[in-house]
């Protein structure tokens, strides 16, 4: 069957303003507002293109992480994954064991395509995806702002600081999603009923073979430095005046 | 005692500031041996742009039709391969390097710090998380090789020396993979200075109203030698190309001047120009958010501001 595997990560909300735990032991997450990784849901968007163009035959959503992470494969399934697989852990997940972890998913599964975020907008690591691609032995096309498959290819335009990159890989292979690539669609209430009754599966790291370990240890966590207010000039004049003299025009 | 290979970023034969500002930051790991490694088709050039880099002690060319057109699928295995006894591998954090190092942490089962914009010592790195919300400061074991990105925007470049380094040819061994094949990039080309590396920034927002209204920052920019930058809200509303969108899911820059015009200041635009030395903004809504960090904010009309500004600039050329 040609599958398309999506990551599916359980972030804070991108509408929840960050604040830094007083202790410096973490950030607020108590009572905040948890969501799909936004770059996740464009994953997820794309791949339901794909298989409404009849080019793909099943959506499998993939998460990794506490109990809580339910939720949003609940979204992933009401926006029209076929069916979920939850790896439960509470351990700390780097993007290292995620990829060891995905890779073990993608050896079951099969996938014709793995579309993951370009990024978690949590820990801004933007790493699972290429070395999910590595330890696959398959290609990368990361960053991707347009997804072109035809038979047993794809051609990705990627967003890089020159301008845009063409690419073609062989299939299968791993694509991470730019934020152009597609507007995900809303959920709507009928399919949030049907989701309740699609197939989520949980399966635990030990069962897959990997125990996740945490080599780069979070020490501490500080609020960012605050650039101080300046002066309000009140025309362009005293602008121009200001900049001369800093030597800056 | 910490050994560190930063591989080069370079175009058109020449090399990247992107990878002197990584010899920069690796040289605040005290007593670091620092190699920089260049694939190339030819890599004579970008090697003796290399070589002159203060702090660099070896350079490392790796000569390959094949790396004619950078591909993170077939650097990977060669730079893994390459990286074997050193303690670091950097690579700076453009596009260039977020694509191609997490491939080579995996192949080298090594954990990846990404952005670091901090040193702290040879195993202790400050990175952001969050959009720059938060700042994390995060250790390896030690003895574990760390890969590593660089934030580009908290380092100035390492000084060239009179001096060069030895330069070495390689030949990995790693086969190189033949199921990802590069196609084209369309770059907007265009003669004002490069948006990540210039030292003035002119910027624009949704305020703009038409990409045709983008020409009066063009002109402004021109005059002034700076590149052009747009908010995001710029760019999704088709005001400006991709390529120049300036913040945290855009360009992270550290230009000595940022000029920002009809930009309100959302947090992820912001975080993409707080090193810039000094913030200008212009903005009609006296209560827009990018007034809280401007070292110079003008209320005002960019419409009536920047033919304005570009007149004063031209008169007192």
């Amino acid at each position: 069957m040609k599958r398309i595997l999506v990551s599916i990560k359980r972030v804070v909300d991108y509408n929840v303003r960050i604040r830094v735990k007083p202790d410096g032991t973490g950030v607020i997450t108590d009572g905040v507002k948890m969501s799909v990784n936004p770059f996740d849901e464009i994953a997820l968007e794309e791949a339901l293109r794909i298989k409404e163009k009849g080019l793909a035959e099943e959506i499998v959503a993939v998460s990794i992480g506490p109990a809580d992470c339910q939720q949003q494969l609940r979204t992933a399934l009401a926006m029209g994954a076929d069916r979920a697989v939850h790896v439960q852990t509470d351990a700390a997940i780097e993007p290292g064991s995620a990829a060891k972890l995905m890779l073990k998913l993608i050896e079951r599964e099969q996938p014709m395509l793995a579309i993951l975020g370009k990024q978690a907008i949590d820990d801004d690591c933007n790493q699972t995806g290429q070395m999910l691609a590595a330890l696959w032995g398959r290609p990368q096309a990361t960053f991707a702002s347009k997804v072109e498959i035809s038979g047993d290819k794809a051609q990705v335009t990627r967003e890089v600081d020159a301008g845009l990159e063409v690419l073609e890989v062989d299939l299968p292979a791993v694509i991470t999603t730019d934020l152009r690539l597609n507007e995900p669609r809303y959920v709507k209430l009928p399919d949030i009923m049907k989701a309740k009754k699609k197939p989520l599966e949980t399966v635990e790291p030990s069962a897959l073979g990997v125990s996740p370990v945490e080599r780069l240890k979070a020490v501490k966590f500080d609020p960012p430095s605050q650039r101080s207010k300046g002066v309000m000039v009140k025309d362009v004049g005293e602008l121009f005046t200001a900049l001369r003299g800093k030597g800056l025009v | 005692m910490s050994k560190i290979l930063i591989v080069a970023e370079h175009q058109g034969g020449k090399l990247n500031a992107a990878t002197a500002k990584c010899v920069h930051c690796a040289s605040q790991i005290s007593g670091a041996e620092i190699h920089i490694a260049v694939f190339a088709s030819d890599p004579a050039a970008v090697a003796a742009d290399a070589a002159r880099l203060a702090g660099v002690s070896k350079v490392i060319t790796v000569a390959n039709p094949q790396h004619a057109n950078p591909m993170a699928a077939c650097i990977a295995p060669q730079l893994a391969e390459l990286a074997q006894g050193y303690s670091h591998v950097f690579g700076p954090s453009t596009t260039f390097g977020k694509d191609l190092m997490p491939r080579v942490a995996a192949l080298l089962d090594a954990p990846q710090a990404s952005d670091i914009m901090a040193v702290e010592s040879a195993t202790r790195f400050r990175r952001p998380i969050y959009a720059g919300n938060a700042i994390i400061t995060v250790e390896v074991t030690p003895g574990t090789q760390l890969v590593a990105t660089v934030r580009t925007a908290s380092f100035d470049a390492a000084q060239t020396s009179t001096s060069a380094a030895a330069i070495e040819g390689a030949s990995p061994s790693a086969t190189l993979p033949q199921h990802t094949r590069f196609v084209s990039v369309s770059a907007a080309r265009s003669d004002r200075p490069d948006l990540q590396t210039a030292k003035k920034v002119v910027s624009g927002g949704r305020a703009l109203a038409s990409a045709d209204n983008f020409k009066i920052l063009y002109q402004l920019a021109d005059r002034m030698g700076a590149a052009v930058g747009a908010s995001r809200a710029a760019v999704d509303a088709g005001y400006a190309p991709n390529d120049m969108q300036v913040g945290q899911t855009g360009k992270i820059i550290a230009p000595e001047l940022y000029m920002a015009f009809g930009i309100s200041g959302a947090i992820q635009h912001l975080t993409g120009i707080k090193d810039a030395r000094t913030i200008v903004a212009i903005n009609k809504d006296p209560e827009a958010p990018i007034f809280e960090v401007a070292d110079y904010g003008l209320v005002g009309d960019l419409f009536h501001v920047v033919p304005e500004l570009e007149k004063l600039i031209a008169s007192n050329g």
